[in-house]
């Protein structure tokens, strides 16, 4: 039988409309997957009985002609999302028993069109890191390796390596300043930050509110244009949500990219680039010629402030988010002599240094006689950047970029300065502050054999060109490369 | 901002053993909005119910919840801000409070730092002195009204070393009016609390309810040589009654002139007034608390009015006690002592404006104030429960002015009506008390009573004070009910006076 | 070393020459306002690295920002409201579930005196 842990998810849909094999199949077949992958870490919680439950319940519903845009697919879910009566911990210690009585707006849509929820995915703390290695519960394996074991990035390391290793048909995870995409590139995945309030975040756990947005990491473009439709749509109870329609977006990896116009921003070719993220780069821009899209040089000028504005923005909402993690009604409570000593150890126990780093940054950040100065002045900058991207739009469609300034690197490698880790945002960052979509997609492997990701951005509210782009990309690199399961027993 | 340029009457100030002092009073007023639900989130904000049943997930603070804000808060803030004569800002956001305790589960409170909804604006008051006299009206401004979070209620006394914490309370809607330190004097404070008391429950925007907490009080102290430099002021939180207000303050002003005056200095902080024994006292430091690192609420979006909507409201605003006591001055051509009285609230003047309808204006002031107020009084009873109508009312003094009835027989038909028995007519019908007005049959008595009495009507010319013996007497004939002009009349007449 | 390692070691010998743009008192206030414990011996070290991180930060100080409005919202669209009718609450079970103490109905938190 063929192994159905290596289908996309659009065949892997369409195999199971046709009769070919059912969800149970699959969803079995996929849990034996994951059995046997615990060397890569990627759960955090499994949740394998409820999914074969799940599975048999799509399949009496595929039965009665009641199908899903996900129907019956085999998925994991970052444990970001609060989902009712699994655990969700976010990575982290202070939530290490907190079992949600609700479901994220996102999980919710999902499960309303079929979803399979093979478990939680590991992830950075509170969202909190690009190599996923501040996780409470162990770092995640990347399935492409060298000599050594990598990273696959952060934040969404433990969804990117789920897909990449096929043990799942996609999964959700969410993007602050590069958490879907630069895992993504890391693994050999696709992902794709959708526009801000595309997704509800809703009974998301929030990291830094006016930046994070969920979204899919899938194998393929397609895959992700349906997992995004599966998870998108409008919430009342998100304020930030946007109230309009999800398109069909399926149909836009079709469309053809003749005549559009792709934005090749000279900021982005940075000191010290990485030759080979150069040359892939110079090798995406010949395969969009070729696809008779028209390139064209244009300046975002204030690129390189976009890392710095977003230090400030993230930690100092973060720092105000993450101020009800407090022993108090739920998760950890470390008992102290009095109040404030309680509120001391539990936080100071349950979150980890990264964590507790970036609140601090926040709270600096935003006190008394400090709020001009950063705060204000960061989101002044923002504007700046959003400006720069509406000038841009005069002059192309969509923007092409590297998605990551190097290859996945050395778990455990020691940093010494805590900024040269946020560096690996270098890229992705703008977006997240300017609130556009953007997508990442493999497009080469490096001289060491590890994979590189192309990174398309679009105007807000384009996924439509944003996907079109990715899959002509997609096309043009045929990347069908897969690390070699290594981790079987 | 804090300029208190205003300097006291003497009246005002307080004697210490160094001189005089006036004292600088600010309040900062919360008033719960009269909504169903919540400011941010849908649970209800009925009062009294067991704990943690009117709290949903976004009220607790879970992982992952948002806020939504509530239309009819907004409005209700708007109109307030016009009652308050105030200019109201298009352009309002959220902010972030950030603090912890444990009554605050997001580790914030959603409030309006840098731009309230409600700008500035000033109301007059008219503070009474403790023998219950009016003073001359003063202005106070109005330097804000925003919109914030209440917080939950902690319970400290349930358990000797743990608290018990209740979040029905928390995220119900408050408007926070914060007035300019235009106030001079505890009468001062209170008759501005009163007033905006009388303002937020005419418009139906709160209800006004200290004893529960729905309108409380922060007030700010300081104390000054007379028009000198400002001092340092204290906050005392929470003050949830007239009487306690005019206690604090004057606690609180003799407090820091005994510091000054012994060469001390005021340390700027919190406290707490303690009705029990009449003080006012530091709560516990709360360390680094005026830290609150306010930035926007990245939650939500900020509001952009429409002058429209605002014009539409200030269209629709019931009438406000001010404006119905110049009214019923200029109508109805009433001392400003009585039209305060009769509006004082809407039920007073609509009451009112029945009675007077059609009839003496005077008349129908004094039949409301002093008989009708009166007698409600001495029973303990509101106008709400009032036994007799104001049409019942203006029906009795109708029975005055054709006549039917003297002014003194109708005292006591108001206190049969008050008692029960009937309407004016059923009881004058009843007690067969209509008055006399035949010149014929009053002539008979007259003529009885003159020549009963011959050696007074002989005096009568060289003593007309007498005609009052004589108007007695024929008014005893008649058991009262004898028209007293007409009585007057004849007698004159026949006593040829 | 990764060219971008280089970019970084240049930097940093940058970031050293600054003054401490935060000391150990600052660090104690800031752990105090956001409820964390930090232990005398990394005091210096996490001083030493915020001061790092908001040195890095200070290049922000190079943008033109005269008359810029501070971005408030990444989506620029009318603030949604809700109707004042109650469509939540009363349901204390799920409120109270993940409790670490909880008694008759109210949370159980370790004693506030005001």
């Amino acid at each position: 039988m063929t192994d159905l842990t290596k289908y996309t998810l659009n065949d892997a849909l369409d195999a199971m409309n046709k009769g070919e094999f059912t969800s149970e199949e699959l969803t079995t077949a996929h849990i034996k997957a994951c059995e046997n992958a615990t060397k890569l870490n990627v759960f955090i919680t499994s949740s394998f009985e409820h999914a074969l439950e799940a599975a048999k319940n799509s399949d009496k519903r595929r039965a009665k002609g009641n199908i899903g845009l996900i129907e019956g697919a085999p998925l994991g879910v970052k444990d970001l999302f609060c989902t009712a009566g699994v655990k969700t911990t976010a990575g982290s210690k202070i939530l290490d028993q907190f079992e949600p009585t609700y479901e994220s707006s996102v999980t919710s849509n999902m499960n309303s069109q079929g979803m399979v929820m093979l478990g939680k995915l590991n992830l950075d703390e509170f969202a909190m890191g690009s190599s996923n290695e501040t996780s409470a519960y162990g770092p995640v394996i990347n399935p492409w390796k060298k000599d050594e074991k990598l990273v696959p990035g952060g934040s969404s390391g433990g969804s990117a390596a789920a897909v990449a290793a096929d043990l799942c048909l996609g999964a959700t995870a969410t993007d602050t300043g590069g958490s879907i995409r630069q895992p993504a590139s890391f693994t050999g995945t696709v992902g794709i930050k959708p526009t801000y309030g595309r997704c509800s975040r809703w009974g998301t756990v929030a990291f830094a509110s006016s930046l994070d947005q969920a979204g899919p990491i899938a194998k393929t473009v397609k895959d992700a244009a349906i997992l995004l439709q599966s998870m998108a749509g409008y919430d009342e109870k998100d304020s930030t949500s946007l109230n309009i329609p999800v398109p069909n977006w399926k149909t836009s990896c079709d469309k053809s990219i003749k005549g559009q116009k792709i934005g090749i921003p000279k900021e982005y070719m940075i000191d010290g680039m990485p030759r080979d993220i150069q040359l892939l780069w110079d090798q995406g821009i010949e395969w969009l010629k070729d696809s008779g899209a028209e390139i064209i040089p244009i300046s975002l000028p204030h690129t390189k402030y976009a890392l710095p504005a977003y230090y400030v923005v993230a930690p100092a909402e973060a720092s105000s988010n993450l101020a009800r993690y407090d022993g108090m009604r739920y998760g950890l409570r470390a008992e102290g002599s009095d109040l404030n000593d309680t509120y001391s150890r539990t936080r100071t126990m349950g979150f980890g240094d990264e964590v507790k780093r970036r609140i601090m940054i926040g709270t600096y950040v935003l006190s008394a006689g400090y709020y001009d100065a950063y705060y204000l002045r960061a989101q002044k900058v923002r504007a700046r950047i959003v400006e720069d991207f509406e000038n841009a739009w005069h002059k192309c469609d969509t923007i092409l970029t590297p998605t990551a300034p190097s290859a996945p690197f050395t778990l455990g490698r020691k940093v010494v300065d805590p900024v040269e880790m946020y560096l690996n945002d270098i890229f992705t960052v703008t977006t997240n502050l300017a609130g556009l979509p953007g997508i990442s997609i493999p497009a080469g492997l490096n001289q060491d054999g590890l994979p590189l990701g192309l990174q398309v951005i679009g105007k807000a509210l384009d996924e439509d060109n944003v996907f079109a782009t990715a899959s002509a990309l997609e096309r043009a690199a045929n990347f069908n490369l897969k690390p070699k399961k290594w981790w079987i027993e | 901002m804090f300029t208190a340029e205003r300097v006291a009457d003497a009246k005002d100030w307080i004697k210490g053993e160094t001189g005089d002092w006036e004292v600088i009073i600010g309040l900062e007023v919360h008033a719960q909005v009269s909504s169903n639900s919540k400011l941010f989130s849908g649970s209800s904000t009925e009062y009294g119910s067991e704990p943690n049943s009117q709290v949903s997930l976004v009220d607790a603070g879970m992982p992952g919840m948002l806020p939504v804000v509530n239309e009819y808060c907004i409005e209700q803030a708007i109109k307030t801000g016009l009652g308050l004569n105030a200019k109201i800002n298009l352009y309002s956001r959220f902010d972030r409070k950030n603090y912890f305790y444990v009554d605050l589960p997001q580790g914030y409170q959603i409030s309006q730092f840098e731009h309230p909804i409600v700008g500035e604006g000033n109301i007059e008051i008219l503070p009474i002195d403790s023998d219950g006299n009016t003073m001359d009206p003063v202005s106070v401004g109005i330097e804000r009204l925003h919109l914030e979070q209440d917080a939950g209620k902690s319970v400290h006394d349930l358990s000797p070393d743990e608290t018990y914490v209740d979040l029905n309370r928390c995220g119900v809607a408050l408007m926070e009016i914060v007035s300019k330190p235009d106030m001079r004097s505890p009468e001062e404070a209170s008759a501005y609390v009163d007033k905006l008391r009388g303002i937020v429950r005419a418009l139906g925007t709160c209800d006004g309810d200290m004893e529960k907490g729905n309108l409380r009080a922060d007030v700010n102290v300081s104390v000054r040589k007379p028009g000198g430099e400002l001092g340092t002021r204290c906050e005392i939180k929470n003050v949830n009654s007239m009487r306690f207000i005019r206690q604090a303050i004057n606690y609180e002003a003799r407090r820091h002139i005994e510091i000054l005056e012994s060469g001390g200095s005021i340390d700027q902080e919190t406290r707490l007034f303690d009705s029990l024994k009449g003080e006012t006292r530091t709560m516990r430091s709360k360390e680094d608390a005026h830290d609150y690192r306010y930035f926007p609420d990245p939650d939500l979006l900020p509001l952009n009015i429409e002058q429209s909507y605002v014009d539409d409201l200030k269209a629709k605003l019931p009438e406000l006690p001010d404006a119905i006591k110049s009214r019923f001055m200029d109508d109805y051509k009433l001392s400003e002592y009585d039209a305060r009285i009769l509006t004082a609230d809407k039920i007073k003047s609509d009451f009112y404006e029945i009675v007077a309808n059609g009839r003496d204006a005077k008349i129908a002031a004094n039949w409301t104030m002093g008989d009708l107020f009166g007698a409600l009084n001495k029973s303990g009873l509101d106008l709400n429960a009032t036994p007799v109508s104001a049409k019942m009312l203006g029906e009795l003094i109708d029975r005055i002015s054709d006549n039917t009835i003297s002014g003194k027989i109708a005292k006591s038909v108001f206190e049969r009506m008050f008692n029960g028995e009937g309407n004016a007519d059923e009881i004058i019908e009843a007690q067969g008390l209509k008055q006399v007005t035949d010149v014929g049959a009053i002539s008979v008595i007259v003529d009885e009573v003159i020549a009963n009495n011959k050696d007074q009507a002989q005096k009568a010319v060289a003593n007309p004070k007498l005609l009052g013996f004589f108007v007695g007497q024929v008014m005893k004939a008649t058991q009262g009910k004898a028209n007293p002009q007409v009585v007057n009349k004849l007698l004159r007449e026949k006593l040829g006076l | 070393m990764p060219l971008l390692t280089r970019a970084y070691v240049i930097m940093e010998f940058f970031v050293s020459n600054q003054k401490n743009v935060v000391n150990v008192e600052d660090v104690k206030k800031i752990a105090r306002l956001s409820r964390l414990r930090v232990e005398d011996t990394e005091l210096q070290s996490l001083a030493d690295d915020l001061s790092g991180i908001l040195g890095w930060i200070e290049q922000l100080n190079e943008v033109d920002v005269d008359k810029v409005e501070p971005m408030t919202s990444a989506v620029a669209m009318k603030s949604p409201m809700r109707k004042d009718i109650v469509s939540d609450g009363d349901k204390r079970d799920q409120i109270l579930k993940n409790a670490p103490k909880k008694d008759d109905g109210f949370f159980v938190v370790p004693r506030s005196v005001e």
